[in-house]
């Protein structure tokens, strides 16, 4: 017995399974509230997204969950998108906010991000972000290294090519997706 | 087991400067590194440690008889992440900001050396107490090692000091003409700088005590 595997072993096994058990429990506990929390941080951000937005509702769109924006009497103002995809470093995370046709992009909110500090991560700033408002939603946008002379176009930050065109990406993709689900509906 | 070895003081003294776990033992430095740009995100990762070391400490200190030599490190790094993924949810759930701040380097800390070192080191081989005291000692070693980093990057880079918490501003807002803000400090190589210099004031120190304990033995 001494010898045998469950003999050498055994306190690995009962320790695996009673900190199992109370992991399942925390999990169990808090996952209300860390949802919670990640709902309030996306529709916390919508009013700065679509302009005159108050509050947002989720609704599965197309396979996918996009928050309805609604001003402070309940009318129907815009669309908040999130999105996701390949980064310089890793995954980033946005919210795309439009208007109610899908014609225009309202807002840009980045909500996770893992781009170099001090280049890639200028994605998350107010100057770079707001190129995004009243850009057309209906043709794809292109980073340039210039100031944009037409409407669809985006100036991309230097040094951080891949991170402006990542995002610019996930944005085509993801207002491209939701006007073809939404002209389904 | 025996139960030589220093005594439940001594451990909790040789944590905080004989044996800082930063400067003397030089453990634990990627959140170090990563987290120490601010006051909050510092503390923060120092309590998180702190509560990983003390509770895996307790853990092990009180299964030590059990332990088989050879299958030791397994029940401790099942023990510290087990702790660690607790401490992971919990921040994740009351303090989301924080939570978003460290991102990766919570759930880090399950490599961090300096638990494991304490579980190998003291909860092993000694009784409940010395393990407590020593894990506190440790986390407090820790904590000021953190905090005496972070306090020179958040303000040389931010100008602030508890800037998200307490809103303190060290240098005026009203100075960028004079004095503006040192990114370099904000970003990874400004950890590097900071942790050079303060581990030469550190060694500094120490040579001079020596030197002066010399000369009076002598």
């Amino acid at each position: 017995m001494k010898n045998s595997y469950i003999g050498q072993a055994w306190l690995v096994i009962v320790l695996s399974l009673c900190f199992g058990v109370a992991l399942a429990a925390v999990q169990t506990a808090l996952n209300p509230k860390i949802e919670s929390n990640k709902l309030r941080d996306t529709i916390g951000q919508i009013p700065s997204l679509v302009p005159g937005a108050a509050d947002g509702k989720a609704e599965t769109i197309g396979g996918q969950t996009v928050y309805r924006a609604v001003d402070a009497q309940g009318q129907h103002v815009g669309w908040v998108i999130p999105a996701r995809g390949q980064g310089f470093a890793d995954v980033i995370e946005l919210l795309v906010g439009t208007d109610k046709d899908v014609k225009q992009i309202t807002g840009l909110y980045v909500l996770k991000q893992l781009e170099t500090p001090g280049l890639g991560d200028f994605i998350t700033g107010d100057a770079w972000r707001s190129q995004f408002k009243s850009k057309p939603a209906d043709v794809p946008l292109v980073i340039t290294k210039t100031a944009p002379k037409t409407d669809s176009e985006v100036q991309g930050i230097t040094g951080a090519t891949i991170s402006s065109r990542s995002v610019v990406g996930i944005v085509n993709g993801a207002v491209e997706k939701f006007r073809s689900a939404v002209a389904n509906e | 087991m025996s139960n030589d070895g220093p005594t439940p003081l001594e451990r909790f003294i040789n944590g905080i400067l004989p044996e800082n776990p930063v400067y003397r033992q030089i453990l634990g430095i990627c959140p170090t590194l990563a987290v120490s740009n601010t006051m909050e995100g510092a503390l923060t990762m120092a309590g998180a440690v702190a509560f990983v070391l003390i509770c895996s400490n307790i853990l092990v200190s009180l299964i030590r008889g059990l332990l088989k030599p050879h299958l030791r490190i397994l029940v401790f790094t099942l023990t510290i992440a087990a702790f660690v993924t607790i401490a992971d949810r919990f921040l994740a759930a009351y303090m989301y900001d924080m939570s978003k701040l460290l991102g990766p380097y919570i759930p880090l800390i399950i490599v961090n050396c300096i638990i494991i070192a304490r579980c190998e080191i003291c909860a092993s081989k000694q009784r409940l107490g010395a393990a407590v005291m020593d894990a506190v000692g440790q986390s407090l070693g820790f904590m000021l090692g953190l905090m005496s980093i972070a306090s020179v990057r958040e303000i040389l880079g931010f100008g602030t000091w508890f800037g998200k918490w307490l809103g303190w501003r060290v240098i005026p807002a009203a100075a960028p003409e004079i004095w503006s803000n040192w990114v370099i400090m904000i970003l990874p190589p400004g950890a590097f700088i900071t942790l050079g210099l303060l581990m030469g004031v550190m060694n500094w120190i120490e040579a001079r005590s020596r030197k002066a304990r010399k000369a009076v033995a002598a």
